[in-house]
C-alpha cells in the first residue's frame, strides 16, 4: 500500500541524511520526498511517499519516530488529507499541435510558463492521478523533459464551525 | 570565567560523574588531552582504538553506567566503528568523543579527515558534530542523556580542533529538552491487564527474557517473582543470561540456535509466550513461520520498534521491564487461580524433556581436554561469582551453556554483532570499573588475536584480567559449520601458526600458563586465580569438539541437532 508520511523535523544539517539512510539501510522504499522549512524556521517538514505491507509501514513509522531529530511522524494515509504535486513539462509544440496542447492545459487548469519556437513548458498541479493523466495526454506530442516535485500534503482542517445539532 | 572547548569537555565529564575514560590521543584531540592532563579523571591508554570502545562498552555493561572513550580524527575515528556497531546492536550506553579537523577544513580532504558522523550514522543511536563552542556543554549533556535513557545505545560527538580551542562561558545544563525524544517508561495498565488475562487463560506459558531485563535496574527481581509467584518456566536469550538465576528449578537454559532441548521444546509447545526485553532475533526464532506456532504472544519492550518487528505480537506493552513486571505481578496476583496446580502438567512435561536430553559431554580421563570441562571447572572454582566476558564463536556458546550466571551484569558478550576481539578489552573495561572483582575472558585462539595488543594495557594498569583461551587451533565455530554443512571442506579455518600464548604473555610482562590434560585444569585455574596480575591460560583442547544442540541457520527450532 502507498502511504504518504509527513515528518516535522529539526531544521539542522544531517537530518535528511538520517531519514534517507534509514530507508536505504533497512531496505524500505522511498517513492518521493519533499523537504522545506515550515513557518517556524527551526522546523522543516519532510513529506515522503513510501509503500509496503502493513508490517513494513508500521516499522517505517516506528523507526522514523526513533530518530532523535524527528519531532513528529504523521501517516496522512490514515486521516483525511489533501495531497498535491507539481510538475514542469517541456513538450514539443509543433505549429499544428499548439492549439490542442493549449486546450488540454486549459482543461487541466495548467499554465504555459515558457514558450520557444519548438517547445512549451507547462506547469501543472494536482494529485498523483491527475498528473499521470495529464502526462499521458501530452506524451502524444513528445515530451522532452519532466521535473516533478513529489507529493506535499497536509491533514484537512477540522471544521471551523460546528453546525447546529452536531455532536 | 571562560573555558576552552577542551576544558569544557573535561568539566562536563566531571559533571556527569565520569571518573574513568578509555582512549588514545592524536593531533586532532590533543587539546582535550591537554585539559585532561591535570584533571581528576583517570584515563586508560589502550593500544588500539577499537579496544577503547569495547573497554568503555565492557565498563558500561558491568556497571550500568555510561562508558566513555576518546580518540583522534581520521584513522582514530574510523577504528571506533566496529566498537560502536557492537554497542549499537546490543543497546549499550557509551559516549565516544572523536577529534576532527578544524571546521574550516571540513570537507576539504584535510589531513586525517574522515566524515565520522556520516560513517557512524547507522551504527549509533545518535551523533553530533559540534560547530560552535557555545553548544558544546549542551551537546554533551544531551549525548549522555540519549545514550543512557530509553533503549540505551552509543552516541558519538565529533569535536573540530578549533572548537576545542575556542572559548565560551561554561554552564552545564541541568535538564535536557529534546522535542523529538521522549522514552516511555511507564507501562500502560490496560495493556498489562490484557496480558494478565491472557496469561490466566494459558495452560502452557513460557517466559522468554532478554537483555532488557539486564538493562532495567531491578527487573530481574520482578522477573523472579513472576516466575515463582505464578509457577512459570523461564528461558533466557544469550543477552538475557544473568537475568534469572542459572541454577533455578524454573530455569530452562538458553533458547535458540544453541539453546537447550527443553527450552526450545517449551517454546515450540507453549500456548502463551511472554517476551520480556527481548527482540525476537533470528538466532532465537529460527524459521520465523514456525516459531512458537501455537502461542499467543505478550511482549514487553521499551522500544516500540522492537515490537511486532519480526513476530506479530498479540499483547504489546511498551515500557520499562521493571515497571511493566511490577504491574503485571500485581495484576496476576489479583486473579484467583491456583497457579501451581494449573501449570503442574506443563512443568512435568518440561521435566520429561529434561530427561530426554540435557547438555552433556564426556571428559575421558587422561584424554584430550574438553572445553566444556574447562568451563565447568571455571564455574566451580570461581563459585559462579566472576564477571565473565567472552570472545565470539564456540567459546562464547560453551560459556553460555556451562557457566551458570545468576546476577545481571556479570556476563559480557557481543551477541548482536558477534564481534571477535570484543571480550578481552571488554574485560579490561570491567576490571577497571571493579578492581577488586574477578574478571575472566573466555576466549578462542582466533578471537584473542584480534585485540591481543591490549595485554600491554592490562599489564601497565595492573588490571589482573584472566584470559582462558580455549585453544583448538581452528576458527572453531566456522569449522563446525564447514563440517556440518559444507562437507567437511575446511576452507581457511585452520590456525596452524599461532603464537606460543604462554611466551607471548610473558613477553608482555603478564603470566602465561598452560593446561593440556584434564587433571591439570584445576591446579592451573587455581594458580591463575591466585595471581594478582593479568594471566593468559592456554587450554589446549580437543580440536574438533562441536557445540550442541544446534539448530541449522534458517531452520525451525524443532530441527535441533542433538548428539
Ligand atoms: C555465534 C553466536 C551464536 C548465537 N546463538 C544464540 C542462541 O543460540 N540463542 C540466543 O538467544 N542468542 C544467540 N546469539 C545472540 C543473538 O545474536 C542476539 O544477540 C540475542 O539473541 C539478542 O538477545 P535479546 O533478544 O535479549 O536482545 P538484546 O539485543 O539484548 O535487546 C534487548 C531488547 O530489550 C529492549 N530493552 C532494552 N532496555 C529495556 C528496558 N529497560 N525495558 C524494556 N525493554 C528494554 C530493547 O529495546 C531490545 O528490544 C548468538 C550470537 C552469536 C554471535
Ligand atoms: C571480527 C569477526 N570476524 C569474523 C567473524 C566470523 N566468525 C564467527 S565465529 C569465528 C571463529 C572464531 O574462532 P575462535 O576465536 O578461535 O573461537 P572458537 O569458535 O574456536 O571457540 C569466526 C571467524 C566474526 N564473528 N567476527
Amino acid at each position: 500500500m502507498r502511504h504518504t508520511i509527513s515528518l516535522l523535523v529539526e531544521n539542522i544539517p544531517g537530518v535528511l541524511a538520517r531519514v534517507a539512510g534509514l530507508f536505504s539501510g533497512r531496505g524500505f522504499n522511498i517513492e518521493s520526498l519533499c523537504v522545506a522549512e515550515t513557518i517556524d524556521p527551526k522546523i522543516s517538514r519532510i513529506t515522503l511517499v513510501t509503500n509496503g505491507d502493513e508490517q513494513i509501514i508500521e516499522q517505517i513509522k516506528k523507526q522514523l519516530n526513533k530518530l532523535i531529530n524527528i519531532i513528529k511522524v504523521v501517516d496522512l494515509s490514515e486521516i483525511e488529507s489533501v495531497e498535491r504535486e507539481m510538475a514542469l513539462i517541456k513538450v514539443r509544440a509543433a505549429p499544428e499541435h499548439r492549439a490542442e496542447i493549449l486546450r488540454i492545459v486549459d482543461i487541466f487548469r495548467g499554465k504555459v510558463v515558457d514558450v520557444s519556437p519548438d517547445y512549451y513548458t507547462v506547469e501543472i498541479t494536482g494529485d498523483a492521478n491527475k498528473l499521470q493523466a495529464f502526462i499521458e495526454l501530452l506524451r502524444h506530442f513528445r515530451i522532452k523533459e519532466i521535473a516533478r516535485t513529489g507529493t506535499v500534503a497536509l491533514p484537512r482542517a477540522r471544521k471551523a464551525f460546528k453546525e447546529k445539532g452536531e455532536e | 570565567m571562560k573555558l576552552t572547548g577542551a576544558q569544557i569537555v573535561i568539566q562536563s565529564l566531571i559533571k556527569e560523574g565520569v571518573n574513568i575514560i578509555f582512549g588514545l590521543p592524536g593531533g586532532a584531540i590533543i587539546d582535550v588531552y591537554d585539559a585532561l592532563y591535570d584533571s581528576p579523571i583517570k584515563h586508560i591508554l589502550v593500544r588500539h582504538e577499537q579496544a577503547a570502545i569495547h573497554a568503555a562498552d565492557g565498563y558500561a555493561r558491568a556497571t550500568g553506567r555510561v562508558g566513555v572513550a576518546m580518540v583522534t580524527s581520521g584513522p582514530g575515528a574510523t577504528n571506533t566503528v566496529t566498537g560502536l556497531a557492537t554497542a549499537y546492536m546490543d543497546s549499550i550506553p557509551i559516549v565516544v568523543f572523536t577529534g576532527q579537523v578544524p571546521t574550516k577544513l571540513i570537507g576539504n580532504d584535510a589531513f586525517q579527515e574522515a566524515d565520522i558522523v556520516g560513517i557512524t550514522r547507522p551504527c549509533t543511536k545518535h551523533n553530533f558534530l559540534v560547530k560552535d563552542v557555545n553548544e558544546l556543554a549542551k551537546t554533551i549533556k544531551e549525548a549522555f542523556y540519549i545514550a543512557g535513557s530509553g533503549r540505551p545505545g552509543p552516541v558519538l560527538i565529533d569535536l573540530p580542533k578549533d572548537v576545542q580551542q575556542a572559548k565560551a562561558e561554561f554552564e552545564y545544563p541541568k535538564e535536557v529538552r529534546l522535542a523529538g525524544y521522549n522514552p516511555k517508561y511507564k507501562a500502560h495498565i490496560g495493556q498489562v491487564k490484557k496480558a494478565a488475562q491472557l496469561i490466566a487463560s494459558a495452560r502452557r506459558p513460557v517466559i522468554y527474557a532478554g537483555g532488557g531485563v539486564i538493562y532495567s535496574k531491578g527487573a530481574n527481581e520482578e522477573l523472579r517473582r513472576l516466575a515463582e509467584g505464578f509457577s512459570m518456566p523461564v528461558t533466557n536469550t544469550l543477552m538475557g543470561l544473568g537475568g534469572f538465576p542459572g541454577d533455578h528449578p524454573l530455569w530452562l537454559g538458553m533458547l535458540g540456535m544453541h539453546g537447550t532441548y527443553r527450552a526450545n521444546m517449551a517454546v515450540i509447545h507453549c500456548d502463551v509466550l511472554i517476551g520480556i526485553g527481548a527482540r525476537f532475533d533470528d538466532r532465537v526464532t529460527g524459521k520465523l513461520e514456525e516459531f512458537a506456532p501455537d502461542a499467543k504472544i505478550v511482549h514487553i519492550d521499551i522500544d516500540p520498534a522492537s515490537i511486532s518487528k519480526n513476530v506479530i505480537v498479540d499483547v504489546p506493552i511498551v515500557g520499562d521491564c521493571r515497571d511493566a513486571l511490577l504491574k503485571l505481578n500485581q495484576a496476576l496476583s489479583n486473579i484467583n487461580i491456583d497457579w501451581e496446580d494449573k501449570h503442574r502438567d506443563w512443568l512435568e512435561q518440561i521435566e520429561e524433556w529434561k530427561k530426554e536430553h540435557v547438555l552433556s559431554y564426556s571428559q575421558p580421563e587422561g584424554g584430550p581436554l574438553k572445553p566444556q570441562y574447562v568451563i565447568e571447572k571455571l564455574y566451580e572454582l570461581t563459585k559462579g561469582k566472576a564477571i565473565v566476558s567472552t570472545e565470539v564463536g564456540q567459546n562464547q556458546m560453551w560459556t553460555a551453556q556451562y557457566y551458570k550466571f545468576d546476577r545481571p551484569r556479570t556476563f559480557l558478550t557481543s551477541g548482536g554483532l558477534g564481534t571477535m576481539g570484543y571480550g578481552f578489552p571488554a574485560a579490561i573495561g570491567a576490571q577497571a570499573a571493579f578492581p577488586e572483582k574477578l574478571v575472566i575472558d573466555i576466549a578462542g585462539d582466533g578471537s584473542i588475536q584480534m585485540n591481543i595488543q591490549e595485554l600491554a594495557t592490562a599489564v601497565s594498569y595492573r588490571l589482573p584480567v584472566k584470559v582462558a583461551i580455549l585453544n583448538n587451533g581452528y576458527l572453531g565455530m566456522v569449522r563446525q559449520w564447514q563440517q556440518l554443512f559444507y562437507r567437511g571442506r575446511y576452507s581457511q579455518t585452520s590456525l596452524e601458526y599461532s603464537p606460543d600464548f604462554v611466551k607471548l604473555a610473558e613477553a608482555y610482562g603478564a603470566v602465561g600458563l598452560r593446561a593440556t590434560k584434564p587433571d591439570e585444569v584445576e591446579a592451573t585455574i587455581k594458580d591463575a586465580l591466585s595471581k594478582d596480575v593479568p594471566v593468559f591460560i592456554d587450554f589446549v583442547i580437543e580440536r574438533e569438539e562441536n557445540v550442541y544442540p544446534m539448530v541449522p541457520a534458517g531452520a525451525p527450532l524443532s530441527h535441533m541437532l542433538l548428539v
